[in-house]
């Protein structure tokens, strides 16, 4: 199995789908069946939504690695404005319109384990982590 | 980027989604949507979105968005086509399309476009089922 440890940038629009893209074929190599490779691309798909969305000037970046060949790490950052209370964020329905939005909530339900870590003023780092079954 | 190609046959418009859309492409494809049916007057709309692998919480409620506006001008949408596992992660994200007809192919959407139409025409109103 190669070992993948990939980051793209995140400056538009597009990457938006070349990271969910990527996402998924990764995760497709390390053995998730279909449904999983959807819930990790609709993930991967909010939580970059969310940086092109909110971060300052849109960007950031995400990187995605296997772990022990038998699940998935994904960590999507930006240096935006941050988020002033997490657990809010990630309750749904919750959206501040400046920072990790209404995205947030979904992608947790979507995946195995999520950690996010924001500090004001300087940015927002989001973990998400799945396990093949 | 990524067009969507709308046709018309008799009162149907049928758009297809050929690859995956980024926003604004989605943005496009219902700006284009509710020009062609003011423009038609078509009845119907069937989009057929069967290649489409990923449907997050935006593009899910973008199609939501399009069968309304369809609806406000006089056209019933039916959406075809949704892989078995976006409709699974769909639902798990919270969003069940409820504001959406869906059937399973073409054929059984365009069959389905038929009905709606037909109820709506007996009750005397368009687009309000």
């Amino acid at each position: 199995m190669a070992t993948t440890d990939e980051r793209l940038p995140i400056v538009g629009e597009g990457d938006i789908v070349r990271a969910r893209q990527r996402a998924r074929e990764i995760a497709k190599g390390l053995g998730f069946g279909l449904v999983d490779q959807s819930r990790i691309a609709t993930a991967v798909s909010e939580l970059t939504r969310n940086v092109v969305r909110y971060a300052t000037g849109g960007k950031g970046d995400v990187s995605i690695k296997s772990l022990s060949g038998s699940g998935i790490e994904i960590v999507v950052s930006d240096h935006g404005p941050g988020i002033a209370d997490v657990e809010q964020a990630l309750r749904d329905g919750f959206s501040s319109g400046a920072g990790m939005g209404m995205g947030l909530p979904g992608a947790k339900r979507l995946m195995d384990e999520m950690h996010v870590d924001s500090e004001l003023g300087s940015g927002t780092t989001v973990t998400i982590r799945k396990w093949r079954r | 980027m990524a067009r969507v190609p709308v046709i018309r046959l008799g009162a149907t418009l049928i758009a297809t989604v050929l690859e995956d859309l980024q926003d604004s492409d989605a943005l496009d494809l219902q700006e284009n949507l509710s020009a062609a049916l003011e423009r038609t007057g078509a009845e119907g709309v069937l989009l057929d979105i069967s290649v489409v692998e990923t449907v997050d919480s935006f593009l899910g409620r973008l199609l939501n968005d399009v069968a309304a506006a369809a609806r406000l001008l006089g056209a019933v949408t039916v959406v075809v086509g949704v892989q078995p596992a976006v409709a699974i992660t769909l639902v798990e994200l919270g969003l069940g399309l409820s504001g959406v007809h869906t059937a399973l192919t073409v054929e059984k959407g365009m069959a389905l476009l038929e009905r709606l139409l037909a109820s709506a025409r007996r009750q005397g109103r368009y687009g309000n089922y």
